[in-house]
């Protein structure tokens, strides 16, 4: 009697343990799939570029599907704070951006500040009048290898197929190993309740609550509905923001970069930055 | 051997009721930061770890130095640690568990914390950290448990228990390497940015870990009468020392890379922890005395410990205030320096430097006492179980 107990048990616990673990197996099981899927369609392209290493230095693969991408002309900025003061505010409006005044617990998405700590890895000595006088716009820069992505321990933040870094607020567990991750300083957590600290309402996006990670998304909400990014709407009258896909030939913002001489931030960590900087 | 917790003298209990003291206020302060939010901490947008995490990367140290008694008991049969390597086993049941109450007391949404569960990320280090501490957990409770029963019962342990001794060990030395893996693998942040943390965390947990065992044999040689033996801790002692001249051995040769190369960014965090980082006119150097503090508590406990071993005297008080010294000096260096000298520059090339909050110090101090507590009772079941056996 005592035996068959003790054998009923052992297969109770097994069973069990079994039940309690399968989930994880399963996603474990499952997440590398959906993961060497994508990777066969990056092989897919990687393996010609392997095949001929002399590639020159810098020349990309040949790119696949949408990668979207943004232009700042600071030329058109120069000498117009109030130009960048009103693409701030209206991606602020838009997205439900709290106004916490105090650097420790502030949130931005998209921001201005000085070129030498936008572009820390140029030199900023003897550097020009124009660059001195100027502040400049960040934001996220959507990485093609993003940091942040890699880092996240529950998916909570994620590439989508048309290049941006998006968000789920909901799943977010707020370690904030994403702002280690990051080396632009692009993200920013809600230290308290960010709710009492949003001017004006915009119900067509969620505020978020404390104790998650949030940060620019390229306005994927607004593109969705075929509208522009918040940022670039409010100054579109002097075409200094341009927006679209950088893997289209034929695209405006592919015009602007085979034309002018662009720059991105902290080329050397492999991020590969979406964003490009006319200075 | 539960029960054996409920028996003790008065100094027993006056201990553990100093102890929770600590554990309640740690608790109050907790309640606070879980109805506001993280800003109730010192940490910001730009300086967004903080104390827990420092103090989480230092104790998942103290968890693997549990190694350097269970190693050589195990695979070279060093008989003298036999009494030891039960210490070393719950010493890291308790490290791992402030560990994870650090995790907990970080994250600015506790109540998700099973999303780690729930969408595994391989890619992740936090994923597999997660992992590798879960499982050096499981398998010290296993083996702790398993073979202190088997010595109350005066039987050898079963065959199958050595299977997840061995397991432990490489265990051990994964719950660390992991842990340098998240800092060491992000790009941008130059200080953490180096092949060298993991062998580094790993030198400094071989001297804290042990360090801590000999103050905790020593404390109970006094009060509860249990002796380690001359030779277990003189033999520690060694192993302290070769672990400690290891780390500094590695902190030095961040120096020459960081100067040598004469690279900003491989400078910035180690003229702001030992000489101020000036910029813009303002110095930043909050952290310059608790450094040097740390240097000097370091060779001065190396110092007297190769003078007890010279003269071949050894001294309990010594050789305790030697222990004391060095696992203050690793815990001022991976505690508090490595993790906030790592974020003082931020992404954007702005200083920002840290003060943890009162809030912040209550919760820290509050989840140290658990540990202790936790110390405490499981040395008191093994103590026991030895008077016990010896009876």
């Amino acid at each position: 009697m005592d035996k068959q107990r003790r054998k009923f048990l052992k297969v109770a616990g097994a069973t069990a343990l079994a039940g309690i673990s399968a989930p994880a197996v399963v996603k474990l099981t499952s997440s590398p799939a959906i993961a060497s899927s994508e990777h066969g369609a990056a092989t897919g392209h990687e393996a010609p570029a392997d095949a001929h290493k002399a590639v020159p230095h810098g020349v990309e693969e040949a790119p696949k599907g949408v990668r979207l991408g943004l232009v700042v002309d600071m030329r058109k900025f120069y000498g117009k704070p109030e130009l960048l003061d009103k693409a701030i505010a209206a991606c602020n409006k838009v997205h439900n951006v709290p106004q916490i005044d105090n650097k420790k617990s502030e949130i931005k998405w998209v921001w201005k500040a000085p070129f030498e700590n936008v572009f820390p890895e140029h030199s900023s000595s003897h550097s020009s009048k124009i660059r001195k006088e100027n502040d400049f716009l960040v934001m996220c820069n959507h990485c093609d290898e993003p940091p942040c992505v890699r880092v996240c321990p529950t998916q909570a933040t994620y590439r989508l197929p048309n290049g941006i870094v998006a968000m789920d607020f909901h799943r977010c567990i707020g370690c904030r190993f994403c702002m280690m991750g990051c080396p632009y300083g692009a993200r920013s957590f809600n230290w308290e309740n960010p709710r009492p600290y949003i001017k004006e309402y915009n119900p067509d996006f969620p505020s978020r609550m404390r104790g998650v990670v949030e940060k620019c998304n390229f306005c994927g909400e607004r593109i969705a509905l075929g509208k522009e990014p918040a940022c670039l709407e409010a100054v579109k009258e002097s075409g200094a923001i341009v927006f679209g896909d950088l893997n289209d030939p034929g695209s405006e913002i592919r015009e602007v970069l085979d034309k002018e001489n662009t720059i991105q931030r902290k080329p050397s960590l492999g991020t590969k930055p979406s964003v490009f900087y006319i200075v | 051997m539960i029960e054996k917790v409920f028996k003790g003298n008065s100094r027993y209990w006056m201990w553990l009721a100093f102890l929770s003291a600590f554990v309640a206020v740690g608790a109050i302060c907790y309640i606070r930061q879980y109805l506001f939010g993280l800003g109730l901490t010192g940490m910001g947008r730009d300086l967004s770890w903080g104390l827990y995490i420092s103090q989480f990367t230092f104790l998942v140290g103290v968890a693997a130095g549990g190694l350097m008694l269970v190693l050589p008991y195990y695979i070279h049969n060093y008989k003298v640690f036999g009494r030891l390597t039960i210490l070393g086993e719950f010493l890291a049941i308790s490290a791992i568990v402030m560990c994870l109450m650090f995790i907990m007391a970080d994250i600015g949404q506790p109540l998700r914390g099973l999303n780690m569960m729930l969408h595994p990320t391989p890619n992740s280090m936090l994923f597999w950290d997660m992992v590798v501490l879960l499982g050096y957990l499981g398998l010290n409770v296993i083996c702790a448990w398993v073979i202190l029963t088997a010595e109350r019962k005066q039987v050898k342990p079963p065959k199958w228990v050595y299977f997840f001794v061995y397991l432990s060990i490489p265990f051990a030395v994964s719950i660390h390497t992991v842990t340098a893996m998240l800092y060491c693998g992000l790009p941008g942040r130059h200080f953490w940015l180096s092949a060298i943390t993991a062998p580094r965390f790993l030198a400094s947990a071989f001297a804290a870990g042990p360090a801590l065992i000999v103050i905790a044999c020593l404390v109970m040689k006094r009060v509860a009468n249990f002796d380690a033996g001359k030779e277990a801790i003189s033999k520690l002692t060694t192993i302290i020392m070769y672990a400690a001249l290891i780390n500094a051995f590695f902190v030095l040769l961040e120096f020459f890379v960081g100067y040598y190369s004469n690279i900003p960014g491989h400078k910035h965090s180690l003229e702001y922890l030992f000489f101020g980082l000036e910029h813009h006119g303002v110095v930043y150097n909050n952290l310059v005395p608790f450094m040097w503090s740390s240097v000097l508590l370091c060779f001065g406990g190396l110092g007297l410990f190769a003078y007890m071993k010279i003269k071949k005297v050894q001294t309990d008080l010594w050789v305790g205030i030697g222990c004391a010294m060095i696992f203050t000096a690793l815990w001022l260096d991976k505690g508090l320096g490595f993790v906030l000298g790592g974020l003082v520059v931020n992404p954007l090339h702005e200083i920002v430097e840290y003060y943890p909050t009162a809030n912040e110090v209550g919760i820290t101090l509050g989840i140290w006492a658990t540990g202790f507590l936790l110390v405490t009772l499981m040395y008191k079941i093994a103590v026991d179980v030895e008077h016990e056996v010896e009876a």
